[in-house]
């Protein structure tokens, strides 16, 4: 029997588990190979044909294909990993975070300078179901 | 006989490494970040370690998803500098201390830690980042350093309690080591952060500074901090504070908190840095 998951309820967050970690392994694997200068100019020269060398489902391969930072997540990437994919595109860690929480990177990073997101309101899903 | 005589507690931000090697650390948003380290840099170039013994997670950089060690213990005698992605960062390479870290590796495992060897590893930004900021600069680092590696990538990390426990298990092989050496042991990562997800930038001030006063005053309530508790609380990557309980296991259960720096935001993150030394 599985282990229950205390942390479902977190909202706006893919806990890396064991399930997460076995249905991304080549996602993960893809990415970790970008730390290759050579692989980078592999990528960028045909991304669709690079990403079918990776037994990966074709979720999987548009999610990457779309930069949709956060499905990567949902379908077992991991952040470090998929930042190594935003390495590749020039991208840093503040840039595809401001993405994954759908502000601007104006107005995200004026709230890290504002102390950040606070945990109050933050805590559970049942505190962003009446979220706008 | 070596001894540890304090423990140093700090953030790995990879964006810290990043604005000291593209020369931005006179930039006001990083200025304050570096101002906070010149007392420590000060205390260590005083303390001059023989060796220091770094607590770090790696970034998917010396381990993929391949092999997933929870614990691992650097024994090599010389640690190459990572590419992230944008290329190693231009620091010197990491020097170990194999006779040390073999030590360690004989005597943790007969005490019923079976942390895994590692001979070949590069070290990514989680252990060098922490070395810029307590030693600047430098053409090359002034002592050798024995890595230790956690996971913290894959979840589930191991407990608050377990890495405590490791701590006292260093502690006891350092202390069985036949040579005078002089040693301080750094627990990196945290505090309260989130990369990853709409939740990203999730800071808790108050969490961040009740952990910085128990970590000096009481760190048996650290230890018990349940893994849903960080999560919820910090954010998915704040559970990198667990590394930090390596380096209180390993000190004294009275300690003298020597200094302490805490500044929000360092990219994503709340950095939290502290300098604890045994009174024996």
């Amino acid at each position: 029997m599985a282990l229950p998951k205390d942390y479902d309820d977190l909202p706006g967050t893919v806990v890396f588990d064991a399930d997460q970690a076995r249905r991304g392994y080549h996602l993960n694997m893809f990415c970790m190979s970008l730390m290759k200068a050579e692989n980078r100019a592999a990528f960028k020269a045909d991304e669709r044909a690079y990403l079918d060398r990776y037994p990966m489902n074709e979720e999987q391969k548009q999610a990457i294909l779309k930069r949709d930072w956060n499905g990567m997540l949902q379908l077992g990437g991991n952040i470090y990993f998929t930042a190594k994919l935003a390495a590749t595109d020039g991208l840093s860690f503040q840039q595809i975070a401001a993405m994954m929480t759908g502000s601007t990177q104006a107005d995200y990073a004026q709230m890290m300078l504002n102390g950040g997101r606070p945990p109050e309101g933050n805590r559970s899903k049942s505190e962003w179901k009446n979220r706008g | 006989m070596a001894k540890i005589i304090a423990g140093v507690a700090t953030s790995h931000i990879p964006a810290v490494g990043a604005a000291l090697d593209n020369g931005k650390s006179g930039e006001p948003y990083w200025r304050p970040v570096f101002e906070g380290f010149e007392r420590s840099k000060e205390w260590i170039a005083k303390v001059k370690p023989d060796v220091c013994i770094v607590v770090y997670n790696d970034h998917a950089s010396a381990f993929s998803l391949d092999v997933v060690p929870t614990f691992a213990i650097g024994c090599a005698a010389e640690f190459p500098i990572a590419d992230e992605g944008w290329g190693p960062r231009p620091v010197p390479p990491v020097k170990g201390h194999p006779e040390l870290a073999w030590h360690i590796v004989q005597s943790a495992v007969l005490d019923e830690f079976d942390i895994t060897i590692v001979n070949k590893m590069d070290v990514d930004h989680g252990l060098t980042v922490p070395l810029s900021l307590m030693f600047g600069q430098p053409k090359e680092w002034p002592c050798p350093i024995i890595p230790i590696c956690v996971n913290v990538v894959v979840y589930p990390v191991p407990t608050g309690h377990r890495c405590y426990m490791l701590g006292k298990a260093i502690r006891k092989a350092v202390e069985s080591f036949d040579r005078d050496l002089k040693i301080v042991i750094f627990g990196t990562g945290g505090m309260s952060h989130q990369l990853q997800g709409p939740r990203a930038g999730l800071i808790n001030m108050e969490f961040d500074k009740r952990f910085l006063d128990n970590l000096t005053r009481d760190p048996s309530t650290l230890v018990r901090i349940p893994h849903i508790e960080y999560l919820r609380e910090t954010g998915s990557e704040g559970i990198e504070m667990v590394m930090w309980l390596i380096m209180r296991g390993a000190l004294d259960d009275q300690v003298e908190e020597v200094y302490r720096f805490y500044h929000v935001p360092a990219s994503n993150t709340a950095l939290g840095h502290i300098i604890l030394e045994n009174k024996s």
